[in-house]
């Protein structure tokens, strides 16, 4: 994603025609169809009972707001909000740090290290998800995974280790594979801002006496200040979601009740337990709590773009 | 011209972005190492570095497990179907968005920014029960339905930036040689689109390609998994006796992947940027 605050191209005086309408009636409708409709009827759901009985044919009851009541009322359906939340910004934070980390960095770095970590870095990009699962799970391997070889090489006792059966570990692997997988574009993208920041302005800063923390904090990191938004952005969204690698990690071991995100928690409730009712409530809340995370950030964002 | 560098950043920097290079690259190259070892091999507790010595009976394995090749044809298929139909209506929508003014058009790109916000669990179940409802589950055009609305919005925006890269003044010098607007639309703008539209189609495709939660909920059946689907089935089976399979068929997956992927994404990072700049 670029600077958003980008303007949309200079389209040519406007002609009074039905044409550009037409133009996006196709993708519109699309969108109405597989997303729109969906989400009218989820909220629908979320108002209804509707378990297995409904699958085989009995009309759902409306049942006012006795699922939200029932979710939360549930001390689990807390737990895992507030696994799901930390998970989120444990990963989103450390991705941050990384990718800005590893971006100011490449600014120093000799060519061919930079090129070297710029090619590794597009390979964790370019992995498939559930092929990196699974090389990661391979790695951790309890009896001939390379982690464990390594670590007990390096004089630890890690022969034989376990890494998914406790929740905490569970985790860790988790946040080790989510933050792998999105470290290169945070890195790339914040590297390709850092190339904006005026070099005239680092030079006259330098000429005042400034040092390298000083420019740092007073050039650098203003100029990139709306992509590190965007990005960070991202993350959240990103790591708030964060289905697949859960999903497949408790499929290889660990507590599913333990591990539970609210990815995984509403695909078991729904798919999984056949209360679609109460799934879609959680699916609900979860689309809500995305809202209120990005709330501050998108409107900085358009303060932002006010400023500009 | 940049400044030069102190002497001690610059060993740290290089220290650290080495030991980047390993942290990142390492897995890859170990999925593709462990996809050429055999049993004996991959089982010695001591790892084996580099696969001298090694053969294909892995891919051989993947190959013979029918579910494989099976599982390749839905892919080709949804993702081929979910290409063509989100590039063309990406496409039209685009010209409208980036050659038009009109009424709506800021709501429609703040619409797709804000479509690309909404995660796909929050909206899973309710779309499961739609298919369920159309008779669409276990098929690939009703898989392809919900990949379309996943990859249009992202397309629409990329798209919009190549289009808004071709200057309109070409266009308008071509009317003035005398072809109507849409013919020089045509001669003039679209085959300079062509590269654009080969990069955003494959970007699609390489999201649709390895695409999990909603084929997850959409495939439920054997016989209609996709490429991930069948590996992550493939791993459950196989759950630490044919390691040297499951990176096999991982490799399989991802090497294609991972070509097209470094093909595109300079392309796709200056249609990103381009009409932002130029106007």
């Amino acid at each position: 994603m670029t600077d958003m605050t980008t303007d949309f191209g200079r389209p040519p005086k406007p002609r009074r025609s039905a044409l550009p309408y037409l133009l996006l009636v196709p993708a519109a409708v699309a969108l109405a169809v597989a997303l729109g409709y969906p989400l009218v009827r989820q909220v629908v759901l979320s108002f209804q009972d509707f378990g297995l009985a409904q699958q085989f044919g009995k009309p759902p009851e409306w049942v006012g707001t006795d699922n939200y009541r029932e979710l939360i009322t549930d001390p689990y359906l807390w737990r895992v909000t507030l696994r799901s939340l930390v998970f989120c910004f444990v990963n989103a934070a450390a991705t941050m740090a990384i990718g800005v980390g590893l971006a100011l960095l490449m600014r120093h770095m000799s060519r061919w290290v930079r090129l070297l970590l710029q090619t590794g870095l597009l390979l964790a990009w370019a992995m498939p998800v559930v092929a990196s699962l699974t090389v990661w799970q391979w790695l951790f391997d309890t009896q001939y995974g390379v982690v464990n070889y390594v670590l007990t090489e390096l004089g630890f006792d890690y022969e034989g280790h376990s890494w998914l059966l406790q929740p905490l570990s569970f985790f860790f692997v988790a946040t080790v594979i989510v933050v792998w997988m999105s470290v290169p574009f945070v890195a790339f993208t914040v590297y390709a801002a850092l190339t904006q920041v005026p070099e005239e302005l680092m030079e006259a800063a330098e000429i005042d006496g400034a040092g390298g923390w000083g420019r740092l904090r007073n050039i650098v990191l203003p100029t990139i200040r709306p992509v590190l938004l965007v990005v960070a952005l991202l993350q959240v969204i990103w790591d708030l979601r964060v289905f697949t690698q859960i999903y497949i990690l408790q499929q290889a071991g660990g507590s599913t009740r333990d591990t539970n995100l609210l990815g995984t928690y509403i695909y078991r409730l729904g798919i999984g337990g056949g209360k679609f009712g109460m799934a879609a409530a959680v699916a609900v809340f979860m689309l809500v709590l995305t809202v209120v995370l990005t709330a501050p950030y998108v409107r900085s964002m358009l303060k932002q773009e006010g400023e500009d | 011209m940049p400044r030069p560098v102190s002497r001690p950043l610059r060993v740290t920097a290089n220290v650290v972005g080495l030991v980047a290079f390993v942290v990142a690259a390492f897995p890859v190259y170990w999925m593709i190492n462990s996809s050429f070892l055999d049993r004996n091999e991959i089982r010695n507790p001591v790892p084996t570095w580099v696969p001298f010595g090694g053969d294909l009976d892995n891919f051989r394995t993947v190959f013979e497990t029918d579910q494989f090749v099976n599982a390749m044809k839905i892919s080709l298929m949804v993702t081929l179907l979910t290409i063509v139909v989100a590039l063309a209506f990406a496409f039209v929508a685009a010209v409208a968005v980036s050659r038009f003014r009109f009424r709506g058009r800021m709501s429609f790109i703040v619409t797709l920014l804000v479509i690309q916000m909404i995660p796909v669990e929050g909206l899973f179940i309710s779309q499961y029960k739609m298919l369920e409802t159309m008779d669409l589950l276990n098929t690939v055009v009703g898989l392809s339905l919900v990949y379309v609305s996943l990859v249009l919005p992202f397309t629409i925006w990329t798209l919009r930036g190549f289009v808004a890269g071709v200057p309109y003044e070409l266009e308008e010098a071509a009317m003035m040689d005398g072809c109507s607007r849409t013919q020089a639309f045509f001669r003039i703008t679209f085959p300079l689109l062509a590269p654009g539209l080969v990069a955003t189609g494959v970007f699609g495709f390489i999201q649709a390609w390895n695409e999990f939660s909603l084929a997850l909920i959409v495939m439920t059946r054997e016989d209609h998994r996709t490429l991930p689907l069948w590996l992550s089935t493939f791993t459950d089976v196989n759950r630490g006796t044919d390691w040297g399979g499951i990176m096999a068929g991982s490799t399989l997956i991802a090497v294609p992947v991972i070509i097209f992927f470094l093909v595109v994404q300079g392309r796709m990072v200056s249609g990103l940027t381009a009409g932002g700049v130029k106007g």
